[in-house]
């Protein structure tokens, strides 16, 4: 089936379209919104690769880890399950629901699971809940062949394909599903990928990340984070940037608005011109984590349970626009792909190059969804 | 006004001061062609044990030689010391009466001096040429 | 001629038609080559006590001067080279061991001129240094794996351990005073000041002159623990623990007796005219332990305030001999290659012991990942850097700086006769007779290595910022910016990289 080189094998930069929407409020809404803004930017994909991800969609199994998985063939599921099964308690597990349509071709089988860590294995690990899952998520995708975890968080969802980004949507039916915070992707890759799991947005546990760029210290970043146990198997540069968000903010602690500090670190002339006590803090964390600062053209939107965060390369290189409207935050490569779905905003801003925007739910929504 | 200091800790008695003064004030236009000539050049380097130092004129700001130059060769302007040779007449007062042995005869009998590379147009061509930076040409 | 009779290595050519009979090859040759016959009347040379040192042809006021390579030759031979009949008749005639200067000059291969560097195209733009941010700061040491939070969430800035901080990943490796002289330290220090950078003592410890660019300056301690003791180690902004050197792996320094005048004898504490060598091990290191013992012995000294360096040649095995260095507590490790330069070493472990420094470096990058430690350490490498694009390659497989000895003499007038050992550079940096070294002027030895070292950052930002990259720190250990050309597999594996067209 896969007779051109898998994604592994061969690099991809991205060239491409994102869009990021939120409620502030926590109100859901369908994936139709983030259909219409990408397909605006049709011009920005070449058909190759298109992706969502969704937050608070499955408010029923809030308290479980939803796997989405593809499978390349049925031996694959079968090797799969019966890991999954040794270290999970699965409660629910159905093909995800599909639209039969010319558009979308070649498509593996698609599975979703929602479960929990298997309290014995938990507790032998000893490790915190979601470092378990991680790990366990990390190793599937490494050595059992033919299956790709390409969702793995609580109340959230990832959805790619290879194809246009509005015909992925629709593929997934996404005008069915209801979420509070939306982003999406569409790919212009340089050479022919064979397989989906290459598409954005890529991500691990609730963490996703959609990025439009190319990343230049793409080699350094991934020798340096492969040595805390992660491994990057598609030789996309998204997956290392969602590698080190999560280890900064999960394993070091540090908010994403530090995080974006040492992805984006400001150039060390503005550092010393800063008071001592931010000059002190900025020195020491580009020294300690430079082998996590991202050099290239990038705009990202990461995705987390309860916000979105939006960051620009130090050189601003990629477009990218904010707009509001009453409780709702829309994030773009292009203002016409936020106007089809907002003709009129409160406000627009152009965040500066290094600079995180960052969104999160409101109080009573983050006791309500989170 | 700039004059001509000379560093002894770097001077290394390699002489080419000597040979760049001489072509400097002669109507040469290439080293060579100062070969088997006797040169005069009017930096001279005295040679010591452990130190080495190439003499030139001080430019005093209060010239003996001018005192005694009896037929009004030596002349001061602005502080630099010059000599008119037409109006030499080689009678080696000023060669005497230097505390430095800055003057001495050219191949005429008339006396030179070094002055500063003025009438050359350029700067000081020991300075210039001199490898280890022991020539240094400012005010001081 | 004697049974023993040894052609000259060179012949010195006089244009007569240019010779101005000026002296001056005369005055500034110290191997005596040149001289005025009076009745001649014209310049004679000696060519056998020529060493091909270029004082005279670049002093000559009419270029009147040439050396060449002695054209008379023994019968061609592919397997005996002249130059290994030579020696033989020298061993034959002496008994001794034969005495090298400077790095191996053999031919082996350069794998930095074996690897290319990328530039961005279409999809990633390049960035122009001369209008954008371009930022080679590095900083060197121990690198925290933890942040730590103060009782109100503040995150800690102070890093658990000392760091060196450079406005250029360039820095003056060892060379000893007794090797060097003080004209050329006296350079190296004052220009470390003014770049931004540090220049290393080497074995011969420090010159009391010198204390005032401490701050500067990383001070060796060397198996012969020459000039060591409390001030010294606090003068200096790093302390060094010198393992090994990559011309002579394995055995220590040599400074023969007729270097070591008063001066340098008071820096060393060691008698005068005595030859100084250094034994091969530190005597109170036989192990790693050992290791570890003197590594926190000296933090103890210094109060934990000075990162440690421990500086080993590149030798097989150097991935785990780096791994244990990185785990016995030393903050910063020093690999020099093979192509390193010395002042004087035995010419058979100067040209056949060590490994490249590409593929050590390669190597030891790889497997401290590998182990998770490699930000326990920062990696310097020298052994051979000539020049910027060297530098970018070697951040590119790994390191974090790069040690320059051989460029820096370069810079400051060395021509690489290979005759440091004896004593009579007429350059004023390999000797220590004070009419030789007056001909250094540290003046313009500063200016000189601040011009080579000034230049080569703005190389440096060049092509970082044609590979679009504007911070040196996204470019350590990217090895997806290098390609190899003309490797084979295996070198290609070990060093990490693609070849070019991949």
């Amino acid at each position: 089936m896969y007779d051109s080189p898998l994604e592994g094998e061969v690099r991809i930069p991205a060239g491409c379209a994102i869009t990021g929407i939120f409620s502030k409020t926590g109100r859901r809404f369908s994936g139709e919104q983030a259909i219409k803004s990408i397909s605006l930017m049709r011009d920005r994909s070449n058909g190759l690769g298109g992706g969502f991800a969704a937050y608070g969609i499955y408010p029923e199994y809030k308290d479980y880890y939803a796997f989405h998985l593809f499978y390349t063939d049925k031996t694959a599921k079968k090797a799969c399950e019966d890991y999954l099964e040794t270290y999970f308690d699965i409660i629910n597990l159905s093909k995800i629901p599909t639209r039969k349509m010319p558009e979308i071709t070649n498509a593996p089988l698609i599975w979703r699971y929602f479960l929990s860590p298997l309290k014995t294995k938990l507790a032998e690990s000893q490790l915190d809940e979601a470092e378990y899952v991680s790990r366990q998520v990390i190793k599937i995708n490494s050595n059992l062949p033919g299956c790709c975890i390409f969702s793995s968080g609580k109340n959230m969802g990832v959805f790619k394909a290879v194809g246009f980004p509005e015909d992925v949507g629709r593929f997934y039916r996404l005008e069915d599903y209801k979420g509070y915070s939306w982003t999406v992707h569409g790919r212009y890759p340089t050479n022919t990928p064979g397989w989906w799991g290459g598409a954005h947005p890529f991500s691990l546990l609730d963490c996703s990340v959609v990025h439009n760029g190319e990343i230049s210290s793409y080699d350094a970043n991934r020798r340096f984070i492969e040595m805390f146990g992660y491994k990057c198997t598609l030789q996309t540069d998204t997956e290392v940037i969602a590698y080190m968000i999560d280890y900064l903010h999960r394993k070091q602690s540090l908010p994403y608005k530090k995080v974006a500090r040492i992805l984006a670190a400001p150039f060390w002339s503005t550092i010393d011109r800063m008071d001592k006590k931010e000059r002190d803090e900025l020195t020491y964390l580009r020294n300690n984590f430079s082998s996590m600062l991202v050099t290239g053209p990038f705009s990202i939107i990461v995705g987390f349970n309860g916000g979105l965060m939006a960051l620009n390369d130090r050189l601003k290189l990629r477009s990218l626009i904010v707009g509001q409207k009453d409780d709702m935050v829309y994030m773009s490569s292009e203002e016409a792909a936020i106007r089809v779905i907002a003709p009129q905003l409160d406000s627009i801003t152009y965040p500066k190059g290094g600079e995180p925007y960052i969104v999160t739910l409101n109080r009573e929504a983050q006791q309500q969804c989170l | 006004m700039k004059r001509v200091y000379v560093e002894e800790n770097w001077c290394l008695a390699c002489h080419l001061c000597e040979y760049w003064c001489a072509l400097s004030n002669s109507p040469l236009d290439n080293m060579v062609k100062l070969k088997n000539k006797d040169i005069r050049p009017r930096i001279q380097v005295e040679e010591g044990k452990d130190i080495n130092f190439a003499v030139s004129c001080r430019h005093c700001t209060d010239p003996i030689c001018v005192k005694s130059c009896i037929s009004g060769a030596l002349t001061i302007n602005n502080g630099l010391i010059q000599i008119d040779q037409s109006k030499c007449v080689g009678c080696y007062t000023c060669i005497m009466a230097c505390p430095y042995g800055a003057l001495m005869p050219n191949e005429e009998g008339v006396m030179q001096k070094c002055e500063l590379c003025t009438s050359n147009g350029t700067e000081p061509s020991c300075v210039q040429h001199c490898p280890n930076n022991a020539i240094k040409y400012e005010e001081r | 001629m004697s049974i023993n009779y040894l052609p000259s290595e060179y012949e010195v050519y006089r244009n007569q038609d240019r010779c101005i009979n000026c002296r001056v090859c005369e005055r500034q040759c110290a191997n005596e080559v040149h001289h005025y016959d009076a009745d001649l009347k014209k310049m004679i040379s000696d060519e056998s006590k020529c060493v091909d040192c270029q004082r005279c042809v670049t002093l000559c006021p009419t270029h009147a001067l040439k050396i060449e390579k002695n054209t008379n030759r023994y019968k061609e031979n592919a397997n005996w080279s002249q130059e290994s009949i030579t020696n033989i008749y020298r061993q034959a005639t002496t008994g001794g061991v034969l005495l090298g200067s400077m790095g191996n000059p053999k031919e082996y291969p350069i794998y930095w001129d074996k690897l290319l560097i990328n530039a961005s195209q279409v999809t990633n733009p390049s960035i122009d240094p001369l209008r954008e941010p371009m930022e080679t700061r590095t900083f060197l040491g121990k690198k925290d794996h933890h942040i730590h939070y103060d009782k109100n969430g503040e995150i800690i800035t102070t890093n658990e351990n000392p760091q060196l901080e450079l406005s250029t990943p360039i820095m003056f490796s060892a060379m000893s005073y007794g090797s060097i002289s003080y004209n050329a330290h006296k350079s190296l220090a004052t220009a470390s000041k003014e770049l931004g950078i540090f220049y290393n003592t080497g074995e011969g410890g420090l010159h009391e002159d010198f204390y005032a660019y401490g701050p500067n300056t990383i001070v060796q301690v060397a198996s012969g623990r020459f000039g060591v003791e409390p001030d010294y180690l606090e003068a200096g902004a790093a302390v060094e623990i010198k393992i090994g050197q990559g011309a002579k792996p394995g055995i220590g320094g040599h400074l023969p007796g007729t270097k070591i005048t008063a001066e340098v004898s008071k820096t060393r504490m060691i008698p005068q005219g005595t030859d100084a060598i250094s034994p091969a091990p530190h005597h109170d290191i036989y192990s790693i332990e050992d290791l570890r013992q003197l590594v926190y012995m000296l933090k103890e000294t210094t109060n934990y305030k000075k990162p440690i360096i421990v500086k080993i040649a590149a030798v097989h095995n150097v991935g785990a001999i780096a791994s244990g260095i990185a785990r016995c507590g030393a903050d910063i490790i020093a690999i020099d290659g093979f192509r390193g330069g010395t002042g004087a070493a035995p010419a058979r472990i100067r040209d056949n012991v060590g490994i490249p420094i590409e593929l050590a470096l390669a190597t030891v990058d790889k497997r401290l990942r590998e182990e998770g430690i490699r930000d326990n350490v920062s990696l310097v490498v020298g052994g051979s850097i000539r020049s910027s694009a060297d530098v970018i390659k070697a951040i590119a497989l790994g390191a974090d700086a790069c040690y320059i000895a051989t460029s820096a003499l370069i810079a400051l007038g060395c021509h690489l006769c290979r005759s440091c050992h004896q004593g009579k550079c007429n350059w004023g940096i390999a000797t220590q007779r004070p009419e030789l070294v007056k001909r250094l002027n540290p003046e313009i030895g500063k200016e000189h290595l601040v011009n080579l070292i000034t230049a080569w950052t703005h190389e440096i930002k060049e092509m970082m910022g044609g590979m679009g990259i504007n911070s040196i720190e996204a470019l350590r250990g990217n090895r997806l910016m290098l390609r190899g050309i003309g490797l084979n597999e295996k070198e290609l594996e070990i060093l990490g990289v693609q070849h070019a067209g991949e």
